[in-house]
């Protein structure tokens, strides 16, 4: 064991671990945010992504000795009430189903957006195959981006296209 | 919205006055044998305020705080937002004035299951009804209380207004009175020209907890003294423990304790080895240290490459007929033009991007109480109760969010092995599955083999259809009292339900034992015999030398859904047009127990010689709809699940194990590869409601395979396939 102090969303912890536990389980099961999900263990599926010193990170495949006194920026860090630009384009766009990749998907969104204002499709396709989504919400993610990035700079738009209703 | 630890912080007294009203339940036709007092239970710290329950579903406290209990756990299909409209829309609230909260399988809530798509439509009047009830109730209350006719009373956005007058009470201000009054049997319901909600593209309320990590899943329970575990079992499913030495494992820092424990899978018993520990790394690492010896003898001998041979030899039996309608036999010898063909499908996972894990906490006098990602709690109840050997009364069940269900999540072994757990170390245990335990240890998605035969008349007309499906049984593997003599509806599913009017029709089963479980998965036998049959009569459409839509359409001569899905298709895709060079598409319909859908896929060669998808149109046909934007999110769902399965790994066995472990092996659909879906909803108040979740899904890979046909002239009558090297 040792004791080891991280700095999340601009908290810091000092915690007594195993120093190669992963990121991942320190930040849920010690820490207690549980915002930061378990999907596949080997950094294949994207869900524990968190920002590392503004990096997205797959936290289950780093281990927690590795960051310490580094910045780590969690899903519950990115804005206070929830509304980051790209959380209010999640929302708008009605992104999550089940939800249990979104917090990875958005923190692998916010990260694309600071490094890349303006993505094209192909970018976001880049930036994001990282993150599995078994629902399929993968269209409404292109969409969100973009509304995001257009809501960053200053020019709000809505891409959302709603399905159509037929007469039989 | 909150979403506070999502199960209902309504307390005992309160429920006396709901149990009180279990007339109510009976009025709905809800029948009632256990006192809700017994089975909602309080969730530690939270101190409710006094409510009044109108009816089962709906609470209201004086200060006005509305509670509405949805029956139907969120698995990602939208049940907490569609299923609270329902009541939400007549009771006149919107839903962000209510608290949303989810049942925990006692029996007056009716129904708890998502399955077989029929959440929505299986509730749809039942639970407008309750909303109308408690609607009518406020307003009698109101009447009362003014001494007016209940007719110069208004109820809606939580206020009774006398309309003569203007004098307005809240639904607070009169839940009290409202409580003690009878629960109307037949309420008026709203006349949809006048809904507020129903029928409209809705937010849905668990989206704002889904986007900041707040919404809370299975895994993400905790209660206090809480240890981890992580269970090794056989990577050759049944194979028998013989022995274990925990002595490495035990010498790992945090672990507690190493112990047995039985999976039960519906019929079958499982063992394995668990690692409890103060944290879920250092379970895992414990069961990196354990040494296990495990009996595989014969079950290592199950593979792939012998099964599939052994289901192609199976192929040359009779079987049992499902659905015969003329003389197949007679037909098709006389026929001037026969065809035949043979589909092959594979075994699949669920993968659920929330892998199994329950928290289970074992009290004494044998209660037990768990935190679970479930596709129903009364699922969980029952399978607790069974496996457990309890009374129902003693099991508290807390369905919270569910990180994907897919029909894995029907299946409760993770919750029973959990249970167990806390019972053999007597303390709350969260147990986790790893992603390999997932993807590993079932229960699969079963493949079908399928023998197509054809005959055509001289101008091309289908006159003899045959499909004989070759398979393992998912009921077989399930049930001790399955019968093979019978024919397995369930694996011969939507093939003698199609509209076409073939004059000579006949479906056969052909049973293969398999020794690994299996289950339902989203839309179960039709996302595998979607596939033959709709890819067999592109072939006949070829074959006669027609267009592959003109043929189905032709095949429609009298008014149907179907007709009327194909009708809508061709022209929203723009079927009649042609395409860029180097595309191709290819249509689909498929109608079964969930409903009905059609689908045209667009696809591109590539110059690399890569097949690229561009675009799927899909034409739901559901008669009446409640939230169009989560029709639309299911289909778009339904094809990337689809596409996965059409076009990845699947799950094959080598030496009676599983050879896909994990998401490097077990390749699921990307961002890049996810093409666009335009998705038409039929829904002008058809007679009856059809499902959404599932129906999606059986159109996706045979309109694909289609598409492919038409672009590449390859036909592919086997999946997966891989688009990178058609």
């Amino acid at each position: 064991m040792a004791t080891l102090k991280l700095t999340i969303n601009n908290q810091p912890h000092t915690l007594d671990v195993n120093p190669d536990m992963p990121l991942l389980w320190a930040i849920r099961d010690v820490v207690g945010l549980t915002g930061t999900k378990f999907g596949c263990g080997i950094a294949q599926c994207g869900a524990c992504t968190v920002h590392l010193n503004g990096t997205p990170t797959r936290s289950c495949s780093v281990p927690v000795s590795a960051v310490a006194g580094q910045k780590i920026t969690t899903i519950e860090g990115i804005a206070k009430n929830g509304d980051h630009p790209v959380q209010k384009a999640w929302v708008a766009h009605q992104v999550p189903q089940c939800g249990y990749c979104q917090s990875g998907q958005i923190m692998s969104a916010v990260a694309l957006l600071k490094q890349n204002p303006k993505p094209t499709d192909e970018d976001i396709d880049a930036a994001m195959q990282g993150n599995i989504c078994r629902c399929g919400t993968y269209t409404r993610i292109r969409a969100a981006i973009h509304t995001a990035s257009a809501d960053l700079s200053g020019a709000p738009k809505s891409l959302k296209s709603t399905p159509k209703l037929g007469k039989r | 919205m909150s979403q506070k630890p999502t199960q209902p912080t309504l307390d005992r007294r309160h429920f006396l006055k709901a149990a009180s009203l279990t007339g109510a339940a009976f009025a709905l036709g809800l029948s009632s044998t256990e006192a809700a007092v017994q089975n909602l239970s309080t969730v530690p710290g939270a101190a409710p305020a006094p409510s009044f329950g109108l009816t089962p579903y709906i609470q209201i406290e004086p200060s006005g705080r509305i509670t509405l209990l949805n029956p139907v756990p969120e698995i990602g299909q939208g049940t907490y937002q569609s299923l609270p409209a329902l009541m939400a829309e007549e009771l006149g609230v919107s839903l962000d004035q209510v608290t949303i909260r989810q049942t925990n399988g006692a029996p007056q809530y009716g129904p708890q299951t998502a399955g077989g798509s029929y959440s929505v439509r299986g509730q749809y009047k039942a639970l407008r009804q309750v909303g109308a009830s408690a609607r009518e109730m406020l307003r009698q209350a109101a009447s009362q209380q003014w001494n007016v006719s209940v007719d110069e009373c208004e109820a809606d956005r939580a206020v009774v207004t006398h309309k003569p007058t203007g004098r307005k009470l809240t639904y607070g201000q009169l839940a009290e009175t409202a409580a003690k009054l009878p629960v109307p049997k037949e309420p008026t319901l709203k006349d949809p020209s006048t809904f507020r909600m129903l029928g409209k593209p809705m937010p849905r309320p668990d989206i704002p907890l889904k986007v900041t990590g707040k919404a809370q899943f299975g895994i993400d329970a905790s209660v206090k003294g809480m240890v981890y575990a992580s269970v090794e079992r056989c990577p050759v499913i049944g194979g028998k423990l013989i022995s274990y030495d925990a002595s490495q494992a035990t010498r790992q820092k945090g672990v507690l304790n190493v112990v047995r424990v039985e999976r039960v899978l519906n019929k079958n018993r499982y063992e394995g080895v668990a690692v409890i520990a103060d944290s879920y790394w250092a379970a895992l690492k414990g069961r990196k240290a354990l040494r296990v010896q495990w009996d595989t003898k014969e079950l290592d001998q199950f593979n792939s490459v012998d099964y599939e041979k052994k289901l192609r030899d199976l192929a040359q039996a009779d079987g049992i007929t499902g659905h015969n309608v003329g003389d197949f036999d007679k037909t098709f010898a006389e026929a001037p033009t026969k065809l035949e063909a043979f589909y092959e499908t594979p075994i699949v996972s669920h993968s659920t991007m929330e892998p199994m894990n329950a928290l289970a906490h074992w009290q004494p006098q044998d209660k037990v109480e768990v935190w679970v990602s479930a596709q129903g709690p009364d699922l969980v109840k029952d399978e607790l109760a069974r496996v457990l050997n309890l009374p129902k009364e003693n099991i508290t069940v807390h369905v919270l969010f569910n990180g994907g269900g897919f029909g894995r999540r029907l299946t409760q072994d993770y919750a029973t092995e959990a249970a167990l757990l806390s019972k053999a170390t007597g303390k709350p245990v969260k147990l986790v599955w790893t992603r390999e335990d997932d993807t590993t240890q079932g229960p699969f998605r079963p493949m079908t083999f399928s023998a197509l035969r054809a005959g055509l008349s001289a101008d091309g007309k289908a006159i003899a259809l045959q499909h004989k499906v070759i398979s393992p049984s998912i009921d077989a593997t399930m049930d001790a009292k399955y019968d093979k003599t019978k024919p397995d509806g369930t694996m011969l599913e939507g093939t003698g339900d199609q509209k076409y009017e073939i004059p000579n029709l006949n479906t056969r089963y052909v049973h293969a034992d398999i020794q690994i479980p299996l289950t339902y998965w989203r839309s179960v036998t039709s996302s595998t015999l979607a596939f033959s049959h709709e890819c067999f009569l592109d072939e006949m459409a070829h074959k006669a030398g027609q267009d592959p839509m003109a043929y189905r359409l032709s095949m429609l001569t009298k008014d149907s859904d179907t007709k009327r899905v194909l009708t809508k298709l061709r022209e929203v895709s723009g079927w009649d047009k042609p395409l860029p060079a180097g595309w191709g598409r290819g249509v689909a319909q498929w109608e079964f127990f969930a409903g009905l859908a059609g689908q045209v896929v667009e696809v591109s060669k590539q110059t690399d010689g890569s097949v690229k998808v561009e675009k799927v149109y899909c034409v739901i046909d559901l008669g009446t709809v409640v939230n169009p934007d989560a029709v639309k999110a299911q289909i778009e769902g339904s094809v990337a699940m689809a596409l996965t399965a059409a076009t990845k790994d699947g799950i094959t066995f080598a030496h009676g194990q599983a050879v896909q472990t994990n998401f490097n092996t077990n390749r699921m659909l990307r961002i890049n590869e996810m093409p666009a879906v335009e998705v038409h909803i039929l829904a002008d108040g058809g007679p009856t409601i059809k499902g959404v979740g599932e129906p999606g899904l059986p159109p996706l890979a045979p309109a694909l395979a289609n598409a492919v046909f038409a672009a590449t002239g390859k036909r592919i009558r086997r999946l997966p396939f891989d688009l990178a090297a058609v």
